[in-house]
């Protein structure tokens, strides 16, 4: 098996960084740091369920934002675009646009986004080589290769873990929340179980009401809950009927918290209906639009996860149109996300990670049936991080005149990934409880889809 | 008057509802629809005003300090041979048992207990109609032959006996298909207990032919050790580490000469005896008692052979302290199966009596569950009469409960009108297709799974363990029952409610009638009724939306949740 260093060259930029980064030094810095850290944290009481965690650098990033561009966005039409390399490669998308940072041209259907390149940072050296649905998501979302007998959790329950209750996370809300709908058997909580996995809000924020699964009932009214619960609380005769008990002493308060979701303060993170008009505008009335602004307010309350499950890229056919349709939607909702996070003073503390599960063909597929379609592209794509401690307005990487190979800097899904960990203070290094008691880790180094190289470049 | 067969649209998805309705059906299932729905209309109107039923209930409750309409004020029954111990206990500590609980308490109490299962609207109405004084006892007699009741008492003693497929058990599904009916067969034949252990433990052979070996495969570790931790604990209801040295190792010997033998057949595997070793062996029992297997003897059946005597003073023991305590939440030694000499019964000579009857009826598990239900002490009712805290342990009053999850998930399924759950599992998908009609409690593999399930406590089998179900309330179990769209489109959806709300229209009374015996197995009490009542007429809400509501309001009481 060879390693991903030697099958590309090494720059002399690259050659510098590791020299001064490289493994050794990320190591070292990690003994040191967390030291101080395991000290502390022997001295707190754990329950059994506490995971051990060796702390690794103090974390820059208290949250993480996840645009997860389900079924795989083509590379040359966002963030990678190729005007040169011919119409069978960029079809009619062949004018791209200056960014607001001198040298960095994206897709001309991103305007908005174009403004902020200075916020976010584009890598264009992403490589996996899968091309099927799963087996890429499940790469790219958990930082593990597929197969083997264990399912590892998803960055979302990684963060959960680490991040979550069981760090004294004391939000109202669970710790990880996705929108609307779950990714089903890869984007899950794998091998640590039911306590890790997603709060799955359901339901659409651009509807007029966000009927969020178990926090508010589509079709029932604010009123109508009361009155039910007046209801179930006049008869309650056997509550009545019984002195005071443990069990439905326990039973009683849990109910009340569900209340303070459903009826209270809980719940209203999810109630657009806060937000001015011109802002829920600017991030644009869709799904996607208005999840973004779901996504800025539970960040803002203290949740550390949040993923966006934007499905409709997976575009074999009808690409183009479909570029048109909901480019400008990705634009202006992820575009107004950074602005906000930024205008809020959020986004420092804040990783905003677009992504999908791989590219598409660069070559664009003229022949019947697809007839101007992209298909699945593992080899080489891009992703974009912003905030939280990564630099803005940078490129890493970068793919070949076509955008077919990946030409300088590959990153691999597990790299980006051990990135994203390390700046919300999670030791890629740390083990993961699991029902067999193995020894697993957060990520595992030996992986072939692994450079073993943080992206220290924009760290 | 009113017949409701099983199958309408207010039956129970019971023994007669079990195979799924063809489409070739629908056309006689509309019929039987519309028949039904005339025998309640004729029901809601002629029965309304004055029903036997209802004016017992009134007149059970009609006594100071007995508390409607959970509670009567006199027995109906004599006491039998449980009452005497514990009543002694209770006066000598000088605490006051519960009041006798009422009819229609007992007829929900003795369903979920014995079945698994509410009763449907013609048993309660009949049974609340009942002026016969053995009733009760009846009651239990029919249970008893129910197929739910194996069903139930088979997923009892699969969470014992650990029935399931995958990690960290790994039976594998043919093998748990096999292991599962045995278990079913034997209770619902009601097989000895003595018999059902002497098979798990010295059966020989292909676990798929010879199921009860798969005993000895549904063990974390294979190893003598493991395997004789499982059966002091399943049988003896022991933790082996909790005794002398001697005596564990005593314990380890009679399972250390089975053997698994794989076949050509996809995980089939033979378990039987050993024969290499030519040697006999000398042991202690765990009474201490001198155990001696001579060469070519199985050593499983020495064991077996000294379990089940009627003297050996484990195996009636542990039995009915399980068994107690699938009843009352808690056995008389406490944890069930943490039996040891410093953790005393809290009432010796009720546990002394059980093992006593037990031993007597030759070990007829149904004879043991006839004698604890029909007893005043099975009978009590769920309000206790005293503030002593020991007063649960010494059984004073019947302690309530949250319904089992697969208990729970059943019965919010039929309200809905028979939409089966959705399984999952972490297997491949081809085993957690399951018909609609399929009960949880029926369920064989406990890797096959819900979120459902897993959120309200299910046990995962991985140990045997009485600890592994967890029936304590949680946040989340709440804000699903209060507010997901899940427990919304049930009601919405239940043919049941649409059916009251479409033959009660034009009588308010009527309807909420329906759904307190629908829902809560009585009788509404006139402030119910009135509350109800205004709640009908106080807004903007049509009538559908509001029956939804009271059967909502009802299906998160605590009457509806726990057994009382």
């Amino acid at each position: 098996m060879s390693t991903p260093r030697l099958l590309h060259p090494v720059t002399r930029r690259t050659a510098l960084k590791r020299l001064l980064f490289g493994a050794a030094g990320v190591a070292l810095i990690d003994r040191i740091v967390p030291l101080a850290r395991a000290a502390e944290s022997a001295g707190t009481a754990a329950g059994p369920a506490q995971p051990v965690r060796p702390a690794c650098a103090p974390a820059r990033a208290k949250a993480v934002i996840q645009i997860w561009m389900w079924g795989g966005p083509a590379h040359l039409d966002t963030f990678d675009p190729k005007p040169d390399a011919g119409n069978d490669y960029c079809g009619p998308l062949k004018k791209p646009i200056a960014t607001n940072v001198d040298g960095i041209r994206i897709c001309e259907l991103l305007p908005e986004l174009a403004k902020h390149a200075d916020k976010y940072s584009i890598l264009r050296g992403m490589t996996h080589g899968n091309n099927g649905h799963e087996t890429a998501s499940y790469i790219v979302q958990t930082g593990h290769e597929p197969g083997g007998s264990l399912v590892y959790p998803c960055v979302g329950a990684v963060v959960s873990l680490f991040n979550g209750y069981d760090a004294g996370y004391k939000g109202r809300v669970p710790p990880y929340i996705v929108l609307t709908s779950a990714q089903g058997r890869f984007s899950e909580a794998g091998f640590l179980g039911l306590r890790y996995k997603p709060f799955v809000t359901g339901g659409d924020p651009a509807q007029r009401q966000f009927a969020v699964e178990g926090i508010v009932a589509a079709g029932i009214t604010h009123e109508r809950q009361q009155g039910r619960r007046a209801l179930l609380h006049s008869l309650d005769t056997l509550g009545r009927a019984m002195p005071p008990n443990q069990q439905f002493q326990q039973l009683d308060r849990c109910e009340e918290k569900a209340y303070d979701m459903i009826l209270g303060d809980g719940g209203k993170v999810f109630d657009l209906s806060d937000e001015k008009d011109a802002l829920r505008d600017r991030y644009g009335r869709n799904t996607f639009g208005q999840s973004c602004l779901v996504a800025r307010r539970l960040v803002e309350s203290g949740v550390p996860c949040v993923t966006i499950n934007y499905r409709g890229w997976d575009t074999h056919k009808q690409h183009f149109e479909t570029m048109q349709r909901k480019l400008p939607e990705m634009d202006k909702g992820m575009a107004s996300l950074l602005q906000d996070l930024a205008d809020r003073g959020l986004l420092d503390s804040t990783i905003v990670w677009w992504s999908g599960e791989f590219g598409r063909t660069p070559r664009v597929q003229w022949e019947s049936p697809w007839n101007g379609g992209r298909g699945h592209y593992g080899k080489c794509f891009s992703a974009v991080l912003a905030g939280g401690g990564f630099k803005g307005g940078c490129v890493v990487g970068a793919s070949d005149s076509k955008g077919e190979e990946v030409a300088d800097r590959p990153v691999f899904p597990q790299d980006m990934i051990a990135s994203i960990y390390g700046l919300l203070g999670i030791n890629p290094d740390a083990p993961l409880p699991n029902p067999r008691g193995l020894d697993v880790k957060v990520l595992q180094p030996e992986d072939t889809h692994s450079s073993r190289a943080m992206l220290r470049e924009i760290m | 008057m009113i017949v409701f067969r099983r199958g309408g649209p207010l039956a129970m998805p019971g023994a007669g509802n079990n195979r799924a309705q063809a489409s070739s059906y629908h056309i006689m299932w509309r019929l039987f629809t519309t028949i039904a729905i005339c025998a309640l209309v004729c029901a809601a109107f002629c029965e309304a005003q004055d029903d036997a039923a209802h004016s017992n209930a009134a007149l059970q409750a009609a006594a100071p300090g007995v508390a409607a309409p959970f509670e009567m004020p006199a027995w109906p029954m004599p006491a039998n041979a449980v009452d005497a111990p514990v009543l002694s206990e209770l006066r000598a500590r000088n605490i006051k048992p519960a009041n006798p609980c009422s009819d229609a308490v007992f007829i929900r109490r003795a369903h979920l207990d014995v079945i698994g299962t509410l009763p449907d609207l013609r048993e309660v109405r009949e049974f609340l109609a009942d002026r016969r004084p053995g009733k009760r006892a009846a009651l239990v007699d029919r249970l008893l032959e129910r197929d739910e009741f194996a069903d139930y008492w088979a997923m009892k003693w699969g969470d014992v006996l650990r029935v399931k497929a995958e990690f960290p058990i790994n039976l594998w599904p043919n093998a748990v298909q096999a292991y599962h009916r045995w278990i079913r067969d034997a209770v619902r034949n009601n097989m000895p207990y003595d018999q059902f252990a002497r098979a798990l433990l010295t059966s020989s052979g292909s676990n798929f032919r010879e199921p009860p070996v798969n005993f000895y495969r549904a063990v974390q570790g294979r190893d003598a050790a493991a395997i004789a931790d499982a059966v002091a604990l399943t049988f003896m209801g022991a933790r082996r580490a909790s005794w002398p040295g001697d005596r564990q190792a005593g314990m380890t010997s009679f399972f250390s000469r089975i053997l698994y033998k794989q076949t050509i057949e996809w995980k089939e595997e033979i378990v039987c005896m050993n024969p290499s070793p030519a040697t006999g062996i000398e042991s202690v029992f765990p009474d201490g008692g001198p155990a001696r297997i001579v060469p070519g003897q199985d050593p499983r059946r020495v064991f077996a052979d000294w379990l089940i005597t009627p003297t050996n003073e484990w195996f009636a023991r542990a039995a009915v302290n399980r068994v107690w305590a699938w009843l009352f939440g808690r056995g008389i030694v406490h944890e069930p199966d943490d039996i040891r000499q410093d953790n005393p019964p809290a009432n010796p000579g009720l546990l002394a009596c059980l093992e006593k009857e037990f031993v007597d009826a030759r070990f007829d598990l149904r004879t043991l569950l006839r004698l604890v239900l029909n007893s005043r002490t099975y009978q009590q009712s769920s309000i206790p009469r005293t503030d002593t805290p020991e007063a649960e342990a010494l059984f004073a009053f019947y302690p309530v409960r949250r319904l089992d999850a697969e208990v729970l998930i059943d019965a919010l399924n039929w309200i809905a009108g028979g939409a089966g759950e959705k399984y999952t599992s972490e297997i491949p998908e081809p085993f957690t297709f399951i018909p609609d009609t399929h009960r949880t409690i029926a369920l064989a593999d406990g890797s096959i799974t819900s979120p459902f399930l897993e959120m309200f406590g299910r046990p995962p089998r991985d140990s045997g363990l009485a600890s592994e179900r967890n029936n304590l309330p949680t946040d989340d179990q709440r804000l699903y029952l209060l507010n997901s769209s899940e427990v919304q489109r049930k009601l919405q959806r239940s043919r049941h409610l649409r059916a009251v709300t479409g033959l009660t229209a034009g009588n308010r009374q009527g309807t909420i009638r329906w759904i307190y015996l629908l829902l809560l197995s009585r009788e509404p009490m006139p402030e119910e009724t009135a509350t109800a009542g205004r709640y009908f007429q106080s807004g903007a809400l049509n009538t559908q939306d509001a029956v939804n509501d009271l059967a909502w309001a009802l299906i998160n009481s605590k009457e509806f949740l726990y057994r009382h």
